[in-house]
């Protein structure tokens, strides 16, 4: 098995969110734990935030 | 060599889930499965699902042979008025009923309302959940089964609990049909079970006794109620547990205390995702296999803990975790017989 490329702690549920290769910036990514979706913000230190969610408006 | 088993009163759902599972299983051959009602009758007569795969006939409870498990699927008080005969045909008797759950013979009067017929047993028989009692399940003589509303109830609260966070918790459980067993009876007559949401026990379950026993003691360090409603399945336990903790806590730290308490667990997986269809545990999705569904939510503003685990009742909740314990008993892989994963969709 190849040793992934760079892991990151999940802002969520403090998992460990492992990218296989290079991770971008501003790439989207889902914890396999708590599928929340976590943008990365900076390569170097490699930071994680919650990744904004898409507003659902329903008329109110 | 596989381990010779029987079955004792199987003509019953537990006792058709045991049969199946034992069947596939590796390290068991099936000796024998008696059933006074049906004795000498195929197999799936009540199990239509096994037919093709079982020789044997229904035995009868009187001429049990002698095997290395014994599996009893009694009705509640039956076991233990002979269970000195039982544990003279075997080594290891695992029985289903609640017969010997509770450790205590004065928990057991008030819980079910008579004497014990085996008190000095109590103490002896090991607590059937492997999650909970695993060590003390490695060669043990006598082991008891475990209630299905009380498996989803402990797997649910057992590390909140363990990190003494819990100071009040009211579980509401919703149930399936086949929770009240094979015999019918008005409730369960289809015009008045099809479609029905009956709260059948609003205070008071038995299962109650087996989560203070597990969790912290008869009378332990929080206060515990359960609400048990029927609802429109066959299969399946719903724990939703609330949770009103000793302290504030964060998400955070709710997945660092179930992950790092069921993180090596076979059979328990955290189910607790922000997006998607199956966010929190759902009893469909584990119908038929061994797999706990563990789960949580906080709500932030009331600081309330939302526990929650779906179980199978039938397998999880009985006869999946008594194969579960066999092979923890017998030093066989935790997991023998047991990988199936239940069907999607069902």
């Amino acid at each position: 098995m190849s040793s992934p490329a760079a892991t990151a702690a999940c802002p969520e549920c403090d998992g460990a969110v492992v990218f296989g290769r290079s991770p971008m910036a501003g790439e989207v990514v889902r914890c396999t734990d708590c599928s929340a979706e976590l943008e990365v913000i900076s390569r170097e230190p490699l930071t994680l935030e919650l990744a904004p969610e898409v507003e659902e408006d329903w008329g109110e | 060599m596989p381990a010779r088993v029987a079955i004792v009163g199987g003509s019953g759902y537990t006792g058709g889930e045991l049969l199946r599972l034992l069947l596939d299983h590796p390290g068991a051959e099936v000796a024998a499965i008696t059933s006074r009602s049906l004795c000498g009758q195929p197999i799936h007569r009540v199990h239509p699902n096994l037919r093709g795969r079982c020789d044997l006939l229904f035995a009868s409870p009187d001429e049990i042979p002698a095997v290395d498990v014994l599996f009893l699927c009694l009705p509640h008080g039956t076991a233990a008025k002979e269970i000195e005969r039982y544990r003279g045909l075997a080594p290891l008797v695992v029985d289903l009923s609640a017969d010997f759950r509770l450790r205590s013979a004065a928990g057991y009067r008030e819980w079910y309302g008579e004497a014990h017929p085996a008190p000095a047993l109590l103490e002896r028989a090991v607590y059937g959940l492997p999650e909970i009692s695993r060590g003390a399940l490695k060669g043990a003589g006598l082991v008891s089964g475990v209630g299905c509303n009380a498996t989803a109830m402990n797997l649910a609260l057992l590390p909140l609990a363990e990190a003494g966070l819990i100071e009040r918790v009211i579980a509401d459980i919703k149930v399936g049909s086949s929770e009240a067993g094979a015999e019918p009876s008005e409730g369960s007559h289809h015009p008045a079970r099809s479609r029905a949401v009956r709260t059948y026990a609003p205070a008071g379950h038995r299962h109650a006794a087996e989560v203070h026993q597990a969790l912290g003691g008869f009378h332990g360090p929080f206060t515990l109620d359960v609400t048990v409603t029927a609802i429109e399945m066959v299969r399946g336990v719903l724990c939703t547990a609330h949770v009103i903790p000793t302290r504030a806590v964060e998400q955070k730290e709710l997945w660092k205390l179930y992950r790092g308490r069921y993180g090596s667990e076979p059979f328990v997986r955290l189910v607790a995702e922000r997006s998607g269809l199956h966010r929190l545990p759902d009893p469909k999705i584990v119908a038929g296999s061994n797999f706990a569904d563990v789960g949580f939510a906080l709500d932030e503003r009331s600081g309330r803990i939302v526990a929650l685990c779906a179980i199978d009742n039938l397998v999880k909740g009985a006869a999946g975790s008594a194969v579960q314990c066999m092979n923890v008993a017998l030093g066989l892989p935790e997991t023998m017989g047991l990988g199936f994963p239940g069907l999607y969709p069902v």
